[in-house]
């Protein structure tokens, strides 16, 4: 037997069509990895599905769903109660876009979050419709270029801001929503090992750079994202049950042009006058965001010393009956 | 044990007696009694389910699609929007050959928005690659309900047991509820060979491209066609255990020596059944024909059955607008297959709830026998002239 087919058995595996640099890729390569092959994984249509099951061939070793768009959590929740009613441990993970979280998706997502299912949802967070060919979603920035959002005489890109879905999501007071990136794999890591320690509605969404669709060299795939978080344009945190119990601070901040050139989609803001106030429309956002979560503030004890450690006071876990929830 | 049950409740009792481990339930009329009847079984410790209260009937069918796939036998149920809000799913639940079963309380669809009954939610989901059974009262409905799990599982299909709202669901009717043990016996225990194991990881619902959908889609057609044996031995078993047997595919009534056949699908056969006996009566050679399933439609047994007839009245609950009435058209197809030119006179009747009476049922007898030419989805009981 080729020892290279036992070195390390992915639950993603080899030999799938995603494009080179491709950030979801890597993003579900390490979730999946850490969630490991003993588990049931349910996915929305999106880019991820297309490049791992093309064609009557599968990249997946683990056991793996996919039904429509809209529909990845309500598929969630019944494979979910199947096994609770078969009295059967094996966890749950949904894996969706920001089309199938953000948008089409949000209605069952909203539902079997209310109801407390016992289940891992990750969005790959792409920031647009890419398996389409680029069109923008709720989740595409302020000012980006997709092919609906097109800068013209009379536009910037996008008009609207990205949606805040993290914290529609914790407003629905459940046990853990965190956002990470391919450009800190031990806090990714670290989110995903808590998560599978928790139990009821779980959610991640990870930032995962699209070269194709943010139109930068796919060699910057993991730069691109690191930028997303310097700039505090995507803030790493952490809420449970509401509240923020964990952020990865920054030790300086830097100006939003930093992560915006290096990417063709904010390339026309920085053509013209009109571009340039959008520019500073960003600017203004990422300051609210370092703001709001306090990314600047003096760190405390607790604070992150390393990215595999992040502050963390809140409540932890979900509550079981019977037992004093209170620390 | 025989019982005066409301519709509703009877089904919900069938249910029970199926073992469904999961159910999803989201209200609409006038199918919310079953599921009411379901959450109070469960709130009182009668029926051991999840049972989750979904936000959509999108979602609900979702959560059947995953339970069954997940292992599960599940049950939701639905009618009018909401079942056209599921239609997607529908589509997905048939391609993927789950069995989920589900009820489907007819009801008119919008606009303008009418929640009584007609056959026009269930019928336009025609296409969706499930079977459909249509009943013709509570026991039936009861009956239907459980063999659909046999069939279903038999054949690797999604079944619809199509009952009438109103009519069907809120009437008290006398029913005889199976036992227990005997419906266990009936029904094994709940396997499906895909299901989703981590020991045996097995990718449902990947791609298809050019090279093998047609394959895929043309397999779909021919497990339906297929069916119908599953469909014709599941109810003469069923009458074996349980006395009671409804046709299979098709329902015939008093057709041996008829000239006139007058075809219809659900609770209106009763009082077709009713105009049958009385033109009989009268010396008249009519009969009924009660189409039980419409998916698979049954081609050969009806050709067989209706082949020395000199006319058929088909009478429906729905339309294909801007083209005729449904079943008319289908039938006219297989009578066309089969070299057959017996004239087919096709009405269109009861929509949003409006009654089916005898005397709408006679007049559309007699035109039919006294024009003798066919008729092409003429409106019955319908005064079009205030609405032109």
């Amino acid at each position: 037997m080729d020892k290279r087919d036992t070195f390390r058995p992915n639950v993603l595996t080899s030999g799938h069509r995603a494009c080179s640099g491709c950030g979801e890729a890597m993003a579900a390569r390490m979730v999946t990895d850490l969630i490991g092959p003993n588990a049931i994984y349910v996915n929305a249509t999106g880019c991820l599905q297309v490049f791992t099951t093309h064609n009557q061939q599968s990249a997946w070793q683990a056991p793996w769903i996919h039904s429509v768009f809209a529909n990845a959590a309500a598929v969630a929740s019944g494979v979910e109660a199947a096994l609770r009613a078969r009295g059967d441990p094996t966890p749950v993970v949904v894996q969706a876009g920001d089309g199938g979280t953000f948008d089409i998706g949000l209605q069952c997502l909203s539902g079997m979050i209310e109801r407390g299912h016992d289940v891992l949802f990750v969005c790959y967070d792409n920031e647009a419709y890419m398996n389409t060919g680029v069109q923008r979603s709720s989740s595409t920035p302020h000012g980006a270029r997709t092919t609906t959002s097109p800068p013209g005489r009379l536009s910037q890109g996008k008009h609207h801001f990205k949606k805040d879905v993290l914290s529609i999501i914790a407003a629905h007071h459940m046990p853990y929503a965190a956002t990470a990136t391919v450009a800190y794999f031990p806090d990714l890591k670290a989110k995903v090992e808590k998560a599978l320690s928790m139990q009821g509605l779980r959610f991640l969404q990870v930032l995962s750079p699209c070269p194709l669709g943010w139109d930068h060299e796919a060699a910057l795939s993991v730069s691109v994202s690191r930028l997303a978080v310097e700039t505090g344009l995507f803030p790493l945190v952490e809420l449970e049950y509401g509240s923020v119990t964990g952020v990865m601070r920054l030790a300086q901040q830097r100006p939003v042009e930093d992560y915006l050139k290096v990417q063709g989609r904010f390339k026309h803001l920085f053509n013209s006058k009109e571009g340039a106030v959008e520019v500073r429309h960003l600017q203004a956002l990422a300051d609210r965001r370092i703001q709001h979560y306090g990314l600047l503030d003096t760190p405390t004890e607790w604070d992150t010393l390393r990215a595999t450690q992040v502050q963390r006071h809140g409540r932890g876990g979900y509550p079981v009956m019977g037992e004093d929830t209170v620390q | 044990m025989r019982q005066q049950l409301e519709g509703a409740r009877a089904v919900a009792e069938a249910v029970r007696l199926c073992r469904p481990q999961v159910i999803a339930a989201y209200p609409i009329t006038p199918q919310t009694h079953i599921i009411e009847h379901l959450a109070k079984m469960v709130a009182d410790g009668d029926l051991i389910a999840e049972y989750v209260s979904v936000e959509s009937e999108f979602a609900a069918a979702s959560l059947v699609l995953g339970a069954v796939a997940g292992g599960a036998r599940s049950f939701t149920a639905s009618a009018s929007q909401g079942l056209l809000l599921m239609t997607e799913v529908l589509y997905n639940i048939a391609g993927m050959r789950l069995p989920v079963v589900m009820v489907c309380a007819n009801r008119a669809i919008s606009s303008p928005i009418n929640i009584f009954s007609d056959h026009q939610d269930s019928m336009s989901q025609r296409d969706t690659g499930w079977i459909q059974l249509y009943v013709e009262s509570n026991q039936e409905a009861v009956d239907t309900l459980i063999q659909a799990y046999r069939i279903a599982e038999r054949c690797e299909l999604p079944v619809m047991v199509c009952m009438d709202g109103f009519f069907l669901t809120h009437t008290f009717e006398p029913v005889d509820m199976p036992d227990q043990a005997v419906v266990d016996q009936f029904l094994p225990t709940f396997q499906f060979a895909r299901t989703l194991d981590p020991k045996h990881p097995m990718t449902l619902g990947g791609g298809s491209e050019p090279e093998n959908y047609l394959e895929f889609r043309a397999s779909q057609h021919v497990a339906l066609l297929q069916a119908q044996e599953v469909i014709k031995t599941t109810d003469a078993d069923y009458a074996e255990h349980f006395g009671r047997g409804y046709g299979g595919l098709i329902d015939p009534y008093r057709v041996d020596g008829a000239d006139t056949v007058l075809l219809g699908l659900g609770s209106m056969m009763g009082a077709v059944k009713d105009v049958v006996d009385s033109l009989r009566e009268q010396g008249q050679a009519v009969g009924a024909l009660r189409l039980r399933c419409f998916r698979p439609f049954p081609v050969l047994d009806l050709v067989q059955q209706l082949a020395g007839v000199k006319r058929v009245v088909v009478l429906e609950k729905a339309f294909s607008a801007g083209a005729s009435g449904i079943v008319a058209i289908e039938l006219r197809a297989a009578f066309y297959d089969a070299g057959l030119s017996i004239p087919v006179a096709g009405f269109i009747a009861g929509l949003g709830g409006r009654d089916v009476t005898p005397a709408v049922i006679e007049a559309a007898l007699h035109r039919a026998i006294a024009t003798n030419t066919p008729i092409d989805s003429d409106f019955l009981d319908c005064q079009l002239d205030s609405v032109l």
